[in-house]
């Protein structure tokens, strides 16, 4: 009997243009993936989304919303995608933000006469280390004793919420709330334009720069790509797994460290539960659909902001919850790994037996 | 002085009792039953990284299908049914089209947290109508210590014991259990000698689903009886640890699970205590736990050449290499 067989045939160098079209198509499919949940609650999916779309993009609140929420998103998201770029996979991101928070705001209490110009830098300065060192102990033990950094750099995410959450039920416990008592004003980050916008936007892009140019001008970054396309070719040309890997997961903890003092001293004034609703997490989306390129995270944490704020004002007005947000997210993870495949194999059918 | 000593004493025998050996039981059971299928899945070569995912769907729908039809076993029928569906997504992925294997996991992971968050928001609060109790055996539950530890728990724990012994039987006694070991360890030569490489990973990769479903409907069908958001905590990826931690073998994997209940009970019986120590630093100890173990397998794997599946991430390329 003849039946049809799979045909694989490997894509010598697949084309940018080909890459854009699945990560667009994925994040399509991926919408109309979720109108299907939409559907089943009742509710009008062109509707929904259409609020969510307005909510996110369609007024100068939302906007603004949309980027206040893209940069920890970009942040974290550039972080990961350094650590993801050597082949060292950061899930950690969501611990490292709040280990980060967290040191920043120590520094906002125990330096807090010092004026603005001193200490936001050095709140940015223990942010970066509070979360680089909570990267840096899972890069430890996997390059020293590889240690799977998956299972890692999740545990040190439980760690670090329980600390946070140690530190607000306890010794920072504020007037009886699950909260730590408010920055001082030289403790925060400007606003910009009269609106929550804040200069940690600026952060951000200037991290995406750095980011860029030390993946493509330094010789870390050199050695980082190395190690990321092919560890034994890496060890042969004489490069050092140590000395690569610990320096990439140092800052990509620290950027979703910083992510975390944003966070704090632009946002909240101090530190809380739900400092973070997921940042971490969907910083590794951002990443991935951003093909762990500094321009691609651009674009895909102004996307996943967008999808944040839109979701809560649809959550608002039509009573769908949030947590569609990480429905979505996933689904555009498995179109993305599924599209892999269309980008790395022209398929086809033939016939055989 | 006299009286601090007898104080302490108390708490000692409070945390240190059969009651602890019987809860670790209880609480080792989840973890034994999620990481005995994501071994097969491992074995044959598969990294399945969804088990959390998967294992907290199992949870609601567990629960979910126990309310509508009042029988537990239609509860954890329906959750083994659903963790299996996700785990053929992530096989189709990691076999079929040959992708990022991590990536499939971890995205599945992030799907069974949002649409269990989507969904379960009104059964939130609710008592299970029916679940799984501690059974009560004329004459064996009421023998000292034995009693309580063995013959007072409830069904799963047992049919957790069954698994164990039987999985791993099948694994290292039988050709079924080979042809396993030789799709991960070489499925080339598996593939020469007439082995269905994709089949085999299927299947287990389908098993190592249907158990996280399972796993997940235990805790929410016989350990807590409600649903909670997020309730398995993390215990799925304990259980890829304990993959790791037992050296790809149920039998020391059961162990891991035991060590991770007594932790796990411990910290619960500390907490209840109330020795001082602050709540939130007990919570860490699975973590840092799971952190320690596997540090510490790591090196003596190494050590011994136990390690992974060698063919563990790599898909399968039939007709390619000859």
């Amino acid at each position: 009997m003849q039946r049809l067989r799979l045909r694989l045939v490997e894509r010598p160098s697949p084309s940018l243009y080909l890459k854009l079209l699945i990560s667009a198509s994925s994040v399509l499919l991926a919408l109309l993936l979720g109108a299907v949940f939409l559907v089943t609650s009742g509710v009008n999916p062109l509707m929904a989304y259409g609020k969510l779309f307005l909510g996110a993009f369609g007024s100068r609140f939302g906007l603004i919303e949309t980027v206040v929420k893209a940069t920890p998103l970009m942040l974290a998201g550039l972080g990961v995608a350094l650590a993801f770029r050597c082949s060292f996979f950061n899930i950690g991101a969501e611990g490292q933000l709040y280990m980060g928070a967290f040191a920043a705001t120590w520094a906002a209490y125990a330096f807090s006469e010092l004026d603005a110009a001193f200490l936001l830098p050095f709140m940015l300065l223990l942010g970066f280390l509070g979360g680089g060192f909570w990267g840096m102990i899972p890069g430890v033990l996997k390059v020293k004793l590889r240690v799977n950094e998956i299972i890692t750099t999740l545990m040190m995410n439980y760690i670090a919420i329980l600390w946070v959450t140690h530190m607000l039920v306890g010794p920072w416990m504020y007037e009886g709330f699950p909260w730590s008592p408010i920055i001082t004003e030289a403790a925060r980050l400007p606003n910009l334009a009269g609106s929550r916008l804040h200069v940690g936007i600026f952060f951000a892009l200037i991290a995406a720069v750095l980011i860029y140019l030390m993946l493509m001008k330094t010789r870390l970054g050199y050695e980082i790509r190395v190690v990321g396309a092919n560890i034994k070719a890496a060890r042969y040309a004489g490069i050092s797994i140590f000395k690569t890997i610990i320096p990439a997961v140092i800052i990509s903890g620290g950027l979703a460290g910083i992510a975390g003092m944003v966070q704090v001293s632009a946002i909240h004034y101090r530190i809380m539960p739900g400092l973070s609703p997921g940042y971490g997490y969907t910083a590794v989306v951002v990443a991935l659909l951003g093909k762990l390129h500094p321009i691609g995270v651009i674009a895909s944490s102004i996307f996943f902001g967008g999808l944040l704020v839109g979701a809560d004002m649809m959550q608002r007005a039509v009573g769908i919850p949030v947590a569609l947000v990480n429905i979505i997210e996933s689904l555009v993870l498995l179109l993305i790994v599924a599209g892999e495949f269309l980008i790395r194999y022209r398929v086809s059918f033939e016939r055989g037996g | 002085m006299k009286e601090v000593d007898e104080a302490v004493q108390e708490i000692l025998t409070e945390i240190f009792s059969t009651a602890l050996v019987a809860s670790a039981l209880r609480l080792g059971t989840p973890l034994i039953l999620a990481t005995v299928g994501e071994i097969y899945a491992q074995r044959s070569g598969v990294l399945n990284l969804g088990v959390e995912g998967m294992m907290i769907v199992g949870a609601l729908v567990g629960f979910i299908g126990v309310n509508i039809t009042g029988n537990p076993w239609m509860g954890i029928l329906l959750a083994a049914l659903c963790g299996g569906a996700m785990s053929l997504i992530h096989a189709f992925l990691s076999i079929t089209t040959r992708s990022d294997q991590v990536i499939s996991g971890f995205a599945l992971s992030i799907f069974g947290i949002g649409v269990t968050s989507y969904i379960g928001k009104k059964w939130i609060g609710m008592a299970a109508e029916a679940g799984f109790y501690p059974i009560y055996i004329r004459g064996l539950s009421d023998l000292p210590i034995v009693g309580p530890i063995l013959f007072s728990q409830n069904v799963l724990v047992y049919l957790a014991f069954f698994i164990v012994a039987v999985s791993s039987w099948i694994l290292f006694k039988t050709r079924i259990g080979l042809i396993i070991r030789a799709v991960g360890e070489n499925p080339e030569a598996a593939d020469i000698l007439g082995v269905n490489v994709y089949l085999t990973r299927y299947l287990c990769v389908f098993f190592g689903g249907i158990m996280a479903g399972i796993a997940g409907a235990y805790l929410s069908l016989a350990y807590t009886r409600q649903w909670v958001e997020l309730m398995t905590a993390g215990r799925g990826w304990i259980a890829i640890a304990l993959v790791i931690f037992g050296m790809w073998n149920p039998v020391w994997s059961f162990a891991g699970s035991l060590f991770f209940g007594v932790i796990d009970s411990f910290q619960l019986r500390l907490q209840a205590v109330g020795i001082g120590i602050p709540y939130n630093l007990l919570m860490m100890m699975p973590y840092v736990l799971t952190i320690l173990a596997l540090s510490s397998i790591s090196t003596t794997a190494l050590a011994k050449k136990i390690g992974a599946p060698t063919a563990l991430l790599t898909p399968y390329v039939r007709g390619e290499k000859t």
